[in-house]
């Protein structure tokens, strides 16, 4: 193998992974748009896409109604965490809600834990794993069925905020919390919608990811401090910076692994985190 | 259509309006002038329902508001224009008109709701060729008639107006209090907070002075700028006299 097609491999899975990055970026970026609040469960949200999807094509159901089923089933975590460890604390201090979100994390990982032991499961891969070779490097249909689904729910996010009136509501709230209360918001509303469409996104992540690096119920942590490191490196509160702190982290992660040592995989991410923040305090696209 | 009776209203222990009953009928402009932290906000604030501790009563067309939630109180027909140019900054202007009738999403159709941005536009031109561009970068007179004209797409019965004049140049300002007159004609009922008392008295019919969270003097506006008290203490110093009251 060439140093050349080296690069193109590392790259390719580079930015697969981070296209998985970016979205959990997404999902942290969505809540903290919203609410102010970083959602440290993010991870589990991830997690749960994936586990619950493998227990459900288990049972034999057809691989894309599994899929399907586990978002749904993850937007209703989603939305029962808000309801249930968020919105009863009415005027609870932001740092007291991120406390939450911690607790929470830790929490679902235990009945995660409890419910599907501790061994590794996979999802089979979407449409089989014969790879195929592209400029020296081998790719498997999985990395593409990973990129495709990652852009579709860039764009439909894209969309949603864009040309939906509850989209462009949850971007009010964002902006100027007493004026979208007076023009008939339910600002608490959004924040449900915001935690809602988190849990989708990362379930959505769990799920494709799984048949390349497997789930398990304590992938989670590793894949959410990721994703936060690539919404702090992109700029936190910026959904174009989430996507590019992603794909930028998975790239230069995966460089790292292949040339250095795959060892310090988890340390690359963090040292290009805080070289970022040393350089750009406020992260690549972050506004003061 | 509006009557506020007895009400008080508090932030912790600190009491900002003490009692007070005003009322507002159809088609009427009624100024509420005062000094700086008189309770003139906290009033317009606790209409719309965001003062959590208030007590009394506020209704409108008998319909009582208080206990209500900020969203029922604007489907109930009340849109106010806080104080301080809130705009939705990154948003569009257009968004931001959009927004402003964000209740009547559910209800209606988007064709109507098109037609009444046409008609804010006739109203506000200077929107109509901004419409593409974020609210921010907006002057700050063509930002409070973004505010004006999205507080309107709710097609609000009572329009509560915070100081609209603050900040703006004299020219601006006069616009502004141009166009109060014209939704005054189009049969919109408002009440208008001011500091700057001569201009809220050239323009209602009615006038209410408010001194530390309780209403000392009330009338026609003719009576409110003849009285001796008022302008001794509102108009005869002007602004500078006024902040020191
Ligand atoms: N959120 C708050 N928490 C505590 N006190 C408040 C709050 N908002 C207002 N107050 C107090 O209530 C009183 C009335 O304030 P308010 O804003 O209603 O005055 P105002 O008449 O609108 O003044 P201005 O002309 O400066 O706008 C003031 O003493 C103010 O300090
Ligand atoms: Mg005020």
């Amino acid at each position: 193998m060439t140093t050349y097609s080296q690069v193109v491999q590392y790259v390719i899975t580079g930015i697969t992974i981070g296209g998985i990055y970016a979205l959990i970026a997404l999902g942290f970026t969505i809540i903290y748009n919203t609410t102010g609040i970083i959602n440290f469960a993010q991870g589990e949200f991830v997690m749960l896409g994936g586990m619950i999807a493998v227990s459900l094509a288990t049972t034999g159901l057809p691989l894309l109604c599994a899929a399907l089923l586990s978002v749904l089933l993850v937007t209703a975590v989603g939305l029962l965490f808000e309801r249930l460890a968020i919105h009863p604390l009415k005027g609870a201090s932001i740092i007291t809600l991120i406390i939450i979100t911690i607790g929470a994390s830790i929490f679902l990982k235990g009945v995660a834990m409890l419910i599907w032991g501790k061994d590794a499961v996979r999802l089979p891969s979407f449409s089989g794993d014969k790879p195929f070779h592209i400029l020296g490097a081998t790719i498997l249909p999985q990395h593409l069925w990973i990129l495709g689904i990652t852009l579709s729910v860039m764009l439909l996010l894209h969309l949603f905020f864009e040309y939906t009136i509850l989209g462009k509501a949850m971007r009010a709230s964002a902006a100027n919390r007493l004026a979208a209360t007076l023009v008939g918001i339910n600002v608490r509303k959004m924040a449900m919608c915001s935690f809602a469409l988190s849990a989708a996104i990362g379930a959505v992540a769990g799920i494709i990811i799984s048949p390349v690096t497997f789930s398990s119920y304590d992938v989670g942590t590793m894949l959410g401090l990721k994703g936060f490191c690539a919404a702090i490196i992109g700029g936190l509160g910026s959904s174009p910076g989430a996507i590019l702190g992603g794909f930028l982290l998975g790239i230069l992660e995966s460089l790292g692994a292949g040339f250095l040592s795959s060892s310090y995989k988890d340390a690359t991410a963090f040292c290009i985190l805080l070289t970022v923040l040393f350089l750009r305090p406020r992260g690549i696209l972050g506004r003061p | 259509m509006l009557t506020i009776r007895n009400l008080e209203a508090y932030y912790g222990a600190i009491q900002a309006l003490k009692g007070v009953s005003l009322h507002v009928l159809p088609e009427e402009i009624v100024c509420l002038i005062g000094a700086n932290g008189a309770g003139k906000s906290t009033l317009l604030h606790a209409i719309s329902g965001l003062v959590p501790l208030a007590k009394g009563e506020i209704t409108l067309d008998g319909v009582s508001l208080i206990g209500r939630s900020p969203e029922e109180i604007v489907s109930l027909g009340i849109s106010q224009v806080p104080e301080g140019r809130q705009i939705f900054t990154p948003l569009t202007v257009l968004e931001n008109l959009e927004l402003g009738a964000y209740q009547r999403f559910r209800r209606e159709r988007r064709r109507q709701i098109s037609r009444e941005i046409e008609r804010i536009f006739q109203l506000f031109p200077v929107l109509k060729e901004r419409r593409s561009q974020p609210a921010g970068t907006l002057s700050g007179g063509e930002q409070q008639m973004l505010v004006i004209g999205r507080a309107l797409m709710s097609k609000p019965k009572l329009l509560l107006l915070d100081e609209p004049s603050m900040g703006l140049a004299p020219i601006v300002a006069k616009e502004i209090l141009q166009i109060i007159r014209d939704l005054r004609e189009s049969g919109t009922t408002i009440l208008l907070v001011e500091q700057n008392a001569k201009m809220a008295l050239s323009l209602a019919d009615r006038g209410y002075v408010l001194e530390t969270g309780k209403i000392i003097l009330e009338g026609e506006t003719s009576e409110l700028l003849q009285n001796r008290e008022v302008k001794r203490a509102y108009l005869g110093k002007g602004r500078k006299g006024f902040l020191e009251e």
